[in-house]
């Protein structure tokens, strides 16, 4: 029963509302099937699916809250749920920060659901750990991979007239192909929403021909470069970019310890940060990257602009701090579409004098929050660049540098594709810091 | 959106242990990921170890009954075989988690959580198939194993080499449980939100602009059953208090922040009862504190406040060369990424080299017999620690858990494996390291805790600083990276002393090293003596797709390495 319909969700979630005695009552369900498969060495290593509809009840008397769950369905279950949700908020201290439920709100259609993916099966997945295998197997590359897919649903109901409900698939995969004797290494990621939109073939192609090309790298000086940084490289391993997006509280920028904070006091919102081609926004209707229409509070998810060529254009204000701050609360979007240009990478490529391309970043990590400054390594198909074609392959780096600088420094932006729920330009970028070597393929 | 996305990181520890306004564990993908745990609101997390149901705390101390556990597995076992699985493990599990959440003088968040279910893994043919399901009815987990045997059947087209594992006796009906005095579920939420708050208090008092403040307590009930016979039910609790304390300078706008000295731990409550004998001075010139098997919250916090306002004035590092002297709160973690990993068998053989990566300790690496450190260098690994977080009787293939030595002398003597591997390197038994974050994901090797021995001869930390002419003191974990490899690596730490002609100087900031893993434990100077071991310890060993976190424990003495590259990490933005 993972799956639930809108009106098999809103009807448990109608009964739990009327078990209650609280001044403030909210329940949502969350449901997912999930199926994986997982192959390296050529082989498969491990499968496996899943299955589970969770409940969650908020109960409140006055600024006290509980919240309790369960995942059965029958009448006593679900009352019991009530109930105990109600001792705990009755047993819980006032919430200084108290905020009252959200009435009715409007949402936007989702078109987050394609029935194509909802019907995968154990052996599409077993054909497409076998075609990607065979794709490397007779050219002596080692392929690893994996593929995890299936639907999902959330649905929301409060006593105040709050209600929603929203439907997902999702389709994730990944391929690392390596040379036999471990000295080329080449990747490939995708997400998407509608399975029919995905390759296993091409991708696997694209992961191969990266560990076939990236065999006998050569050392160069770590120092500062041009780099191209493929979309994989900007969000994987919760990327360079991520880490800037997931920086924009307004609260934490309010109390003095964000790169958006001011001396004295304050924030930088509606000051020009970044450079005049940055605009990033998020929409949840978006054709590619679809998201949710509404978060976990019940606010309407709607087009919004985060940054407007090279503008701080919006903070995140929690509904307690917007209220504190006289703001509008800010939706909790699930992804992120940052504009760039028309170019591929190919294009980019062509179009540099001298830098590095760079397939992947990996192990990321906050160095210092004033200025966000991470660490990481490059992986996976690291090139030299030279009169606009790719030289040779060169060994991996480390890098330490900060988002806010790099988006000052942009030379090029391509073409938006899709990745990890967000829209993410190809980026050319000046001065990128290398620290030091890695002997790591 | 995919509510349970499990951050995608991985091979490693899961990025900021925790900033409580970006917890880690919630639905990293939802960009900027403020509307978590601490946020509170009807959003379940979406960690297992850290999710699924709440419950109110008196039902969390009954337990389930072993026999209609058994009943309940027998049922398993017996679909599996009948739908022709030659081999087939169930495990039943109840994960209980409770987290407090505080900031300054507020609760943030109290929550119980539960989640209950079964996981049944079947190899036919040859061939892996793995299901789970949140009923717990006979029926229920029937209808999983039949799944298990039927995706292993869908997957033996693509299988070329069978899975083989090694033999495995059943134990029977046996049981285990960790040794606590005091179980984290029994005490009153209140005294909990209490002991917080004065934590806060005490860093507020102290000169902090902010704390941040949780504690952690798990209690994983897992019942292990496979048809070799054995019947094990096991009783496993772990605890982490910590908090994060916060300075602001607002004519500057410059901020600092030290975390808790703290580990997370394989205890009770116990663990929040200080004593004098559990703390361990840090060298003369600091003001660091070492904890062993119990904490000081209420000290530690005090600290806390004036080390970060220390920080904001502390001198920015000169880059260069530098002898470090590191403590176990901080080495822990240096020890998990560059020897831990690297020695995973499934990292060596390629089975994660989509995600966490490889290693560069190959099999034919090993047969050259490089040194991977100097002499003294000796590292075991061991699922029996008292305190730490890997102690099991089990694991999660029914293997009992035993130590053995990794590095010896400097050189690598053996991997960490378990039952499907054990084959690939002529070794007739598991390790016993295989585990699972829960009932709903697949058993896989995990790895155990992974110890620098002390040193044998009698050296205090003041001694060994004494010896130094030119090094840094570091004390804590901070920012951490290395290549998926394990090559190249940076770390960063807590709080850093300055160390001249064998004396502590004054506080630094800015500070990082980078180096490589041979070139590193090869500068090993040696540890300090017994009485200076400590566990370090955490909750968030990422590896796996899709992602599974591990808790593993990490013990060391404080310990010297000789002429490693420091960065100064302070940058200048608008």
């Amino acid at each position: 029963m993972a799956i639930l319909s809108k009106d098999e969700a809103q009807a448990i979630l109608k009964k739990v509302l009327g078990f209650s005695t609280a001044d403030e009552c909210a329940g949502q369900l969350n449901g997912r099937t999930t199926g994986n498969i997982r192959y390296a060495r050529n082989n498969v290593s491990t499968a496996g699916s899943s299955d589970n509809v969770s409940l969650a009840v908020e109960a409140r008397f006055g600024k006290r809250s509980g919240v309790a769950t369960c995942n059965q369905f029958d009448d006593a279950t679900l009352r019991r749920c009530v109930q105990r949700a109600e001792e705990i908020a009755r047993l819980a201290p006032e919430d200084p920060e108290y905020m009252p439920m959200l009435g009715p709100q409007q949402f936007l259609t989702p078109t987050t659901y394609a029935a194509a993916t909802a019907g995968i099966t154990a052996d599409y997945r077993a054909q497409v750990a076998a075609d990607s295998i065979a794709l490397c197997e007779p050219r002596k590359l080692t392929a690893a991979g994996y593929l995890e897919d299936g639907p999902s649903f959330v649905a929301i109901r409060n006593n105040k007239g709050l209600e929603g409900y929203q439907q997902f698939t999702q389709v994730d995969f990944s391929v690392t192909v390596r040379t036999a004797d471990g000295t080329g290494s080449g990747y490939a990621v995708a997400d998407y929403t509608d399975v029919a939109k995905f390759n296993a073939k091409s991708l696997t192609s694209l992961a191969a021909a990266k560990a076939a090309g990236s065999v006998g790298a050569k050392a160069i000086e770590p120092g500062k470069y041009t780099v191209i940084l493929e979309p994989a490289a900007l969000v994987s391993d919760e990327g360079i970019l991520n880490r800037l997006m997931y920086a924009l509280d307004a609260r934490e920028a309010d109390e003095g310890r964000s790169f958006l904070s001011k001396k004295g006091g304050g924030n930088k919102l509606g000051e020009k940060l970044f450079d005049s081609r940055v605009s990033i926004y998020s929409d949840p209707l978006n054709a590619t990257a679809p998201g949710r229409v509404f978060d976990g509070d019940g606010l309407p998810v709607k087009r919004m602009n985060w940054v407007e060529k090279g503008v701080m254009k919006n903070l995140y204000y929690s509904r307690y701090w917007a209220e504190k701050s006289k703001k509008p609360a800010t939706a909790f979007p699930s992804g992120w579409i940052m504009e760039g240009g028309t170019q591929s990478v190919e294009d980019l490529i062509k179009g540099t004098a001298k830098g590095i391309l760079v397939t992947r970043l990996w192990y990321i990590r906050d160095v210092d929050p004033q200025t966000l400054l991470v660490t990481g390594l490059t992986r996976d198909g690291t090139f030299y660049i030279e009169n606009g074609k790719i030289k040779h392959p060169i060994k991996n780096m480390r890098f330490n540098e900060s988002p806010i600088i790099m988006l000052n420094n942009i030379e090029a932006m391509g073409k938006p594709v899709r990745l990890g729920g967000n829209m993410v330009p190809p980026l050319k970028i000046r001065d990128f810091t290398f620290t030091s070597l890695s002997d790591a393929v | 959106m995919t509510d349970d996305f499990i951050a995608s990181y991985c091979c490693y520890l899961t990025s900021k242990p925790f900033t409580f306004q970006t917890p880690i564990t919630l639905k990293r993908r939802d960009f900027m990921g403020l509307t978590g745990l601490a946020a509170g609101g009807l959003l379940l997390p979406s960690v297992p170890s850290l999710g699924g149901m709440l419950v109110d705390p008196e039902q969390l101390l009954e337990v389930m009954d072993p026999a209609l556990k058994k009943r309940l597995a027998d049922a398993a076992l017996n679909a599996a075989k009948a739908a022709g699985a030659s081999y087939a493990d169930v495990r039943i599990g109840r994960y209980l988690n409770q987290y407090v959440f505080t900031r300054e003088k507020q609760v943030q968040n109290i929550t119980s959580t539960e989640s209950l279910g079964a996981g049944v893994r079947a190899l036919v043919n040859g061939a892996w198939g793995f299901a789970s399901t949140n009923i717990v009815t006979e029926a229920g987990i029937a209808a999983a194993a039949s799944s298990a045997v039927a995706i292993a059947k869908a997957n033996q087209k693509v299988q070329k080499q069978p899975v083989q594992l090694a033999p495995q006796r059943g134990y029977g009906e046996v049981s285990w449980k960790t040794p606590i005095e005091k179980n984290a579920f029994e005490v009153p939420v209140k005294e909990k939100v209490e002991l917080l708050l004065a934590a806060n208090a005490k860093a507020l008092e102290n000169g902090a602009n902010y704390i941040n403040s949780a504690l952690f307590q798990v209690n994983e009930q897992k019942y292990f059953a496979s048809t070799d016979g054995s019947y094990i039910d096991q009783d496993v609790h772990r605890i982490w208090p910590t908090f994060t304390v916060t300075a602001i300078d607002k004519a500057t706008g410059k901020f600092r922040s030290r975390e808790a000295m703290s580990a997370a731990m394989g205890l009770g409550y116990e663990y929040l009862t200080p004593r004098a004998s559990e703390k361990i001075a840090g060298p003369a010139g600091t003001t660091v504190v070492g904890y062993r098997q119990r904490y000081d919250i209420l000290a530690d916090a005090a600290q806390a406040a004036k080390h970060a306002k220390e920080k904001l004035t502390a001198k920015s590092v000169v880059p260069g060369k530098y002898d470090l002297v590191l403590d176990p709160a901080h080495l822990g973690l240096t020890i998990h990424e560059s020897v831990g990993h690297p020695t995973e068998l499934d990292r060596v053989l390629g089975y994660e080299a989509n995600f966490a990566g490889t290693s560069f300790a190959t099999l034919d690496w090993k047969a050259k017999n490089i040194p991977y450190g100097s002499k003294q260098v000796n590292i075991v690994a061991d699922k029996l620690q008292p305190g730490s977080l890997g102690a099991v009787g089990y694991d999660d293939e029914g293997v009992k858990t035993k130590e053995w030595d990794l590095i010896k002398e400097g050189k690598l003597v053996n991997y960490q494996k378990i039952r499907d591997q054990a084959h690939m390197v002529g070794q007739q038994e598991s390790d016993g390291c295989c585990y699972s974050q829960s009932w709903q994901d697949v058993q896989f090797q995990r790895m155990p805790n992974v110890s620098l021995k002390p040193g044998n001869a009698k050296l205090s930390v003041d001694e060994m600083i004494s010896k130094v002419d030119k090094g840094i003191f570091i004390s804590g974990a901070g920012s951490y990276s290395i290549d998926q490899q394990r090559y190249n690596f940076q770390f960063g730490g807590q709080v850093f002393y300055a160390i001249e002609k064998g004396k502590i100087t004054n506080m630094i900031e800015d500070v990082a090293y980078q180096a490589n893993t041979q070139e590193f434990w090869n500068s090993c100077a040696g540890s300090c003596d017994q009485s200076n071991y400590q566990l370090m310890g955490t909750f968030f060993d990422g590896k796996g797709q899709p992602s599974q976190s591990s808790a593993v424990s990490h013990g060391s003495s404080t310990t010297r390495f000789n002429g490693v590259n420091v960065i100064n990490t302070a940058r200048k933005i608008g």
